[in-house]
């Protein structure tokens, strides 16, 4: 069970005594625990690395080989070598020939993404949390209720309305859905956060005659900095990761993310897996140093009501 | 007769007056403009993004004799199925592998931090490039598995994609490779949120390694785990990555979940937008009630975070 705890208390109580009486037999027992529970914790730790790095390390590995070392019998490349990233940046392959202007289209659609949802986010939580809009608890109620309606439901309505209005291939679709999807967990967050500035703020500006968007602008806003910062980090990465909407919604070449293009060539035979791998592992790259630098701010935010799957 | 105010004077009538006072909730003049101009961003989006498409979506999915075509459908059988089973494994497994995992993760030392930091990277990683990358590992030839199987011990390793349950099963563990991390983190803060002194107490009155954790943790993070059980089977149940990536939905239409099957195979490859609708709104009997008891639970107790 990995939920035990090594008994620190223990030998340093008895440790200000000598001999070998009772007390040396029990610190004797409490040691040969402590070793105990450290082996089980040094085990548990391999298992866990070894679990969680394999598919990294899969994903790696293919992404260092030749094309045709792909299809062969190995646990490490055989001639190890970074041509594949190269191949990629340069778009020096038929099937990667518009990768800077894919990946541009991903930078595009998360950061128009980050900016609505912090913008429609935080003008929402502050006319209802701040000004105190009669009924505001109806409109976060309503957004909550987006928060469990299950992202892949609403694809196909999503699909055939956006066809509808000849939508499709416009990156401007994707934008209103995940926006629509972002903004609920905006708000709820916003409004968690806000609670930490008096109200009284706002209404000393007010006497002193600033406009409702005066007050939102130079006082909401600077205030909630940190939560604009977890949020817009949540919204980046939720944008630049996320599949169905782009693939069902952005096909053609020229509209094409990085993420549809990946998986296009998925079930095909054709797949040319270490280019493949390489895209990859450049598309990771930057959603997962945003993670790791933003990762303090976020936890505050997340552990308040955690992430949409 | 009336009591005006200075505020209410060059107001027509008391009625009206109070009316609006009511709907205004106290708000004056052009703040109440700037208040409703402020929510209108999110109203119009709410509606034409959520409203619309939902009431559209139920406007597909109301002829009855769609649904007579999706249960005579052998394959929507077989994903319902999949679908229990998804539910079933990947819900538990997860989330007991996370309540296990938080333990181990509150134990003092840099180790266990760098770990965690470790660990959390399934989750910070996109979906689709670690799906990919399990799905080459899987194949039955060329794949890591089957390569380390056979240099590490000589075995043969079966083509994990090609038989149903061999290729549900990695799609479930690959579902709980990535989303693990995230359910044991938020079990972390669940647990480092529990007082040191309710622990100490147990301590005086011998409580100590799984009778601790049997009488004093589990109760006490109950609620959040009832909770976040069923956050994950609602967001389980709208799964497509996980399923469309590592399966495919194969071999033979086999593997899908109701998502899957919905999108890619009834609007993508058999053109009818209709029947994937209703094959998705067949999870409305389980997905409804789960919301509800989720509302309920989150409004009768916090949660404890």
């Amino acid at each position: 069970m990995s939920t035990v705890t090594i008994q620190t208390g223990l030998p340093r109580a008895a440790s200000g005594r000598t001999g070998t009486g009772p007390m040396e037999r029990m610190r004797r027992s409490a040691r040969r625990w402590r070793y105990l529970t450290n082996a089980g914790a040094a085990v548990i730790s391999v298992v866990l690395l070894l679990w969680t790095l394999i598919p990294i390390y899969n994903m790696i590995m293919v992404s260092l080989e030749a094309e045709g070392d792909v299809f062969s019998d190995h646990l490490w490349p055989p001639h190890a070598s970074p041509d594949s990233f190269r191949v990629v940046v340069t778009e020096g392959h038929w099937y990667l020939e518009a990768f800077w202007h894919q990946f541009g289209n991903s930078v595009f659609l998360a950061g128009m993404v980050t900016i609505l949802v912090l913008l429609i986010g935080s003008l929402t939580s502050f006319s209802v949390g701040r000004m105190r809009i009669r009924n505001g608890w109806l409109i976060t109620n309503a957004a909550l209720l987006t928060y469990v309606i299950p992202a892949s439901f609403l694809a196909i309505p999503f699909y055939l309305i956006m066809q509808h209005y000849g939508l499709n291939n416009n990156p401007w679709s994707v934008i209103a859905v995940l926006v629509t999807f972002a903004t609920p967990y905006a708000i709820f967050i916003f409004q968690e956060y806000g609670r930490s500035i008096p109200l009284e703020l706002d209404e000393s500006a007010r006497i002193d005659g600033a406009s409702p968007f005066q007050i939102y602008y130079k006082i909401y806003l600077p205030l909630m900095a940190p939560a604009l910062v977890a949020v817009g980090t949540y919204a980046l990465l939720l944008a630049w990761n996320e599949y169905l909407d782009q693939f069902l919604l952005l096909s053609s070449d020229r509209s094409m993310t990085v993420a549809v293009a990946l998986g296009k060539f998925l079930n095909s035979d054709v797949a040319p897996w270490n280019y493949m791998m390489a895209t990859a592992i450049i598309y990771a790259l930057p959603p997962i140093a945003t993670y790791y630098i933003f990762r303090r701010r976020m936890s505050s935010g997340l552990t308040m009501g955690g992430v949409k799957g | 007769m009336t009591t005006a105010s200075a505020i209410d004077l060059g107001r027509p009538t008391a009625p009206r007056q109070s009316l609006w006072r009511y709907w205004r909730g106290g708000l004056r003049g052009s703040e109440f403009t700037w208040a409703i101009a402020f929510v209108v961003p999110y109203i119009a989006v709410f509606f034409a993004f959520v409203v619309y498409p939902v009431f559209y979506g139920l406007w597909m999915g109301s002829n009855p004799a769609l649904y007579a075509e999706v249960f005579s459908d052998p394959i929507y059988l077989n994903t319902l199925v999949n679908t229990a089973v998804f539910l079933a494994f990947g819900v538990n497994v997860k989330l007991f592998l996370a309540l296990l995992l938080s333990g181990f993760f509150m134990r003092p030392g840099w180790w266990t931090k760098t770990l965690l930091l470790i660990f959390v990277l399934p989750w910070a990683i996109p979906a689709l490039p670690t799906f990919i990358s399990i799905h080459w590992m899987l194949n039955g030839e060329w794949g890591l598995v089957n390569n380390a199987l056979y240099i590490l011990f000589g075995i043969d390793g079966p083509s994990w994609l090609n038989s149903r349950w061999l290729a549900l099963g990695s799609a479930i563990l690959s579902h709980v490779w990535k989303w693990t991390p995230f359910w044991t983190v938020i079990l972390l803060a669940g647990r480092m949120s529990i007082p040191q002194e309710i622990y100490d107490a147990a301590k005086v009155d011998g409580a100590t390694g799984l009778r601790r954790f049997v009488h004093v943790t589990f109760p006490l993070l109950a609620n959040l785990y009832l909770v976040l059980t069923l956050l994950a089977t609602i967001f389980l149940l709208g799964d497509f990555n996980s399923v469309y990536f590592v399966t495919g939905g194969g071999p033979a239409n086999s593997t899908h979940l109701l998502a899957t099957l919905g999108v890619v195979r009834d609007m993508l490859e058999l053109g009818k937008p209709q029947l994937g609708v209703a094959a998705v709104m067949s999870a409305l009997p389980l997905l409804i009630p789960l919301v509800i008891i989720l509302m309920r639970k989150l409004r009768t107790a916090e949660v404890q975070l």
